[in-house]
């Protein structure tokens, strides 16, 4: 079976000779399956040998699934391909390094969780989860929990620095769809952590390995079908669509199929934790994380069925994600600075005055962060405060406890600096919108933009305008940035290149457009604090992960 | 028994997205105004095109007869393209024909028209695109057949020559 | 020395405070909300193209004429429709919008209470 898929590898390479775009990125899918599997069968040699084969087969499963796609759809010799194929694979905006590592690391990650899909499936039906089960699948999905971070975390620079509106995330559909296996992985790696104590929530272990797939799945069908419509843009066949869509409903079918009839039901489980244990806080994880992963998800489908069901169109945006997740996220801020104190089983609050202590601090703090601001005062004290908290708890955490649990704590200090950076960056981004002539100034109390000059260059595939602007900041700092204007020939695209002055508090981002029949150009200027930090707090929240990898191995 | 009928219910379900989300597959993701709906006329305020009188709608529609809005500008391909069409129609006796000039710049229509002919009874300039978004508009061009300070048809994209008899048709 | 650390902390921040005031909130808030017709997954805000240009300047024009946030939003939904507000409102096409991801909440919770914390002997 594994010589199967090994020795189809090179037929793969003949069809898709073009390497077109889609072909490649599939192709790329059905390596990193198959370098995936052999990993798989290296790693688990202490494991059961009918459990092995099991995995690989279902494994196998999702490689034929694959290869069939591949043949079936972007064979050349039957189907004529549909022109935005071709013009995806020239489209200037996806050519940037940032975007070149970013799939192939997404990949890596949703193959990771194809991996967990199959192991799971298999211990189900030879009811072979256990401690030691666990132990064993917690590694893989350790890893495609890292890749799927560092691979979300790409593609937000990438549109930061590429799509040139300033914005590293969007509540589009594309990143929703690489966002939800993310939040599922997160729930799994929290609660294979009680199933390696104890065999104890086998069910929902099971659940959640399920369901990480099917939602990568899931993303692969929604962006790749173009069911949905998104700033990324790729290329739209329903054709693929249906096929992918057939398929990721047969796993589904499979999968239940296995899960009720072939798992036992832990009646001889008993629960008997305390409410107030690592246990039970785990479960509020869970509990939080499946609310977040619900919103989302039918924030994302739900313009789809609304259409199908009413036929009327309306667009879920930033708005409604912002108001259902904020408000919970509160309490899950507190949950995290908590629950990794708690002991199992049964536990008790210690340091209780030291805790609030920090509470009453953090609350303070923010009162006179926002205090100034033109925000929601309440709402957003809240907030900071208790991402605060958690920041101001995990951080004592390190002075006292060191490398003890060094992973939890870097990961959980990690998410609370993502939080307040991007809620200061939220509050503190500022930004200038005006229309410049060459050689004009915008003047206000705070900044002097000038335009200085600008300069014209051919270069292969377009002509480059690289405009001069100076800033001027009230305290006499003067900078110079060069956006820049691509004006590419064949197909003819007009791409905006900001430019991006990062420093360690702040990043400063100028991008230039033009104005249809006007000789001024639109200048929008925007300071936007922490930026640098959203990107470290992820890595810091990756090098959690590798750390906890890194010291199960010594 | 009780698994069964989870089992059960978990494929019925599973069945109902995959039903709606095979439909979904056959429509369009892009997004287009509904353009068949019968409005009245938005109320609105314009300067005459290389003038600056101000009239409103009106003064615009006043009469009984036909009129057709089409949303033009020099910098846009397909409304030279659509130009020749335009003056078609003409020298229909029912039928005025009034320009919306888009967002452009006065010497470059004026160019256009010149080179073009004009097929406007009368020009009105929408410096900064609002008046075309009072109209629902989107893009150009667009052309709105009126009667009776009601929009009976609306073109989204240039006219063709099915348009053009379909036009005619109403007209009588 | 933590607290000195904290004191800086806040000082830095009470330093970008004076930097940020941003003076047309409102209308950066409505643009945001706002999705273009031309570049469909864009806001207006974000947009360049001429039809978001456009609605920038309606807006700010609107704005000034007294209008309130939620009548601008009439007024282009009329125009283009629901789809051109990334905020659902509450009305009986997003019921299940709003109210299933809530439910489900509940639902977790009552499903954690009854099976791991009330269920001991």
């Amino acid at each position: 079976m594994f010589n199967h898929s090994h020795t189809t590898k090179p037929l793969f390479y003949k069809i898709s000779g073009s390497w077109g775009n889609h072909e490649g990125s599939l192709l790329l899918w059905l390596l990193v399956l198959n370098l995936f599997i052999f990993l798989f069968l290296l790693k688990s040699k202490e494991q059961d040998k009918n459990y092995r084969i099991l995995t690989l087969l279902f494994q196998q499963v999702i490689i034929i699934g694959f290869f069939i796609f591949i043949i079936k759809t972007s064979n050349p010799f039957n189907y004529i391909f549909p022109v935005p194929t071709e013009g995806l694979g020239l489209n200037p905006i996806l050519q940037d390094p940032a975007l070149a590592i970013h799939p192939p690391i997404l990949y890596l990650g949703y193959v990771g969780s194809s991996v967990i899909f199959s192991a799971t499936l298999a211990a189900t039906s030879l009811n072979y989860i256990s401690k030691n089960w666990a132990k064993h699948i917690k590694t893989w999905v350790l890893w495609s929990w890292i890749f799927l971070t560092l691979g979300i975390l790409l593609g937000s620079i990438w549109a930061y620095y590429e799509l040139g509106w300033g914005g590293f995330w969007f509540w589009d559909p594309v990143e929703n769809v690489s966002l939800m296996p993310w939040i599922a992985l997160t729930t799994l790696l929290h609660c294979i952590l009680i199933l390696e104590r104890r065999k104890i929530l086998t069910s929902w272990v099971i659940i959640l390995s399920i369901s990480t797939f099917t939602l990568s799945m899931c993303g692969t069908f929604l962006v790749r079908s173009g069911i949905l419509n998104s700033v990324h843009t790729f290329a739209n066949d329903p054709e693929r669509g249906l096929y992918i869509l057939i398929f990721l409903f047969c796993l589904i079918f499979l999968s239940l199929f296995i899960f009720f009839f072939y798992h036992k039901t832990e009646d001889n489980q008993k629960y008997d934790f305390f409410w107030l244990s690592k246990e039970s806080s785990i479960l509020v994880n869970n509990w939080f994380m499946m609310y977040f992963l619900v919103v989302i998800l039918i924030g994302t489908i739900y313009p789809i069925f609304l259409e199908v069901i009413n036929s009327e169109k309306i667009s879920v945006g930033p708005p409604f994600y912002m108001k259902l997740i904020i408000p919970f996220l509160i309490p899950f801020l507190f949950a995290m600075a908590i629950g990794p104190k708690l002991k199992w089983i049964k536990s008790d609050i210690q340091n209780k005055i030291n805790l609030s202590i920090f509470f009453i601090i953090s609350f303070f703090l923010s009162i006179l962060i926002i205090k100034n601001l033109k925000v929601n005062f309440l709402v957003n004290t809240i907030l900071v405060s208790s991402a605060l908290y958690l920041f101001l708890v995990t951080s004592r955490e390190f002075l006292i406890k060191g490398i003890n649990n060094l992973a939890q704590n870097l990961a959980h200090f990690g998410f609370s600096l993502l939080i307040l950076s991007i809620l200061f960056n939220n509050f503190f981004s500022t930004e200038v919108i005006t229309n410049l002539k060459i050689g004009e100034t915008f003047k206000s109390e705070k900044i002097h933009i000038t335009f200085e000059s600008i300069e014209k260059k051919e270069i292969k595939n377009y002509s480059s305008i690289i405009g001069k602007i100076n800033i001027n900041d009230p305290k006499g700092l003067s900078q110079t940035l060069e956006p820049e204007l691509r004006i590419y020939n064949q197909p003819n695209i007009v791409t905006s290149e900001a430019d991006i002055k990062t420093n360690l508090f702040s990043d400063k981002f100028i991008t230039m457009n033009l104005v249809q029949n006007q000789d001024y150009f639109n200048i929008r200027y925007q300071i936007k604090p922490f930026m640098i930090w959203i990107w470290l707090s992820v890595l810091l929240i990756c090098s959690g992960g590798l750390i906890s990898l890194f010291r199960k191995k010594i | 028994m009780k698994t069964k009928i989870f089992f059960s219910v978990a494929i019925i379900s599973s069945l109902i997205i995959f039903f709606v989300l095979f439909k979904g597959l056959q429509n369009t993701n892009i997004y287009t105004p509904q353009v068949d709906v019968k409005k009245d006329i938005p109320y609105f305020e314009a300067k005459i095109f290389d003038s600056d009188i101000v009239k409103n709608s009106n003064e615009i529609f006043q009469k009984e007869n036909f009129y057709l809005l089409n949303i033009w500008s020099s910098w846009c391909a397909p409304c030279r393209y659509e130009h020749p069409i335009l003056l078609k129609l003409k020298d229909q006796v029912n039928l005025e024909i009034i320009g919306l000039n888009y967002k452009d710049n006065i010497i470059n229509a004026k160019k256009f028209l010149k080179e073009l002919n004009s097929p406007y009874r009368l020009i009105l300039s929408d410096e900064n695109g609002i008046i075309a978004i009072e109209w629902g508009a989107y893009g150009v061009p667009e052309t709105f057949l009126i009667h009776n300070k009601r929009i009976i048809k609306r073109y989204v994209g240039p006219l063709n020559m099915n348009s053009i008899i379909e036009i005619k048709k109403f007209i009588e | 020395m933590k607290y000195l650390k904290y004191i800086l902390i806040f000082l830095f921040l009470f330093d970008l405070n004076l930097l940020s005031a941003n003076e047309n909130n409102s209308h950066s808030k409505i643009t945001k909300n706002l999705r273009c017709l031309i570049c469909q997954g864009q806001s207006i805000h974000d947009s360049d193209s001429e039809f978001a240009n456009s609605i920038k300047i309606l807006v700010s024009k609107k704005l000034n004429d007294g209008f309130s946030e939620d009548q601008i939003y009439i007024f282009l939904k009329e125009k283009y429709g629901e789809w051109i507000l990334y905020d659902p409102g509450y009305n009986k096409n997003t019921y299940f919008l709003w109210l299933l991801p809530l439910l489900m909440f509940i639902i977790g919770g009552a499903i954690i209470l009854k099976r791991f914390i009330i269920k001991k002997n």
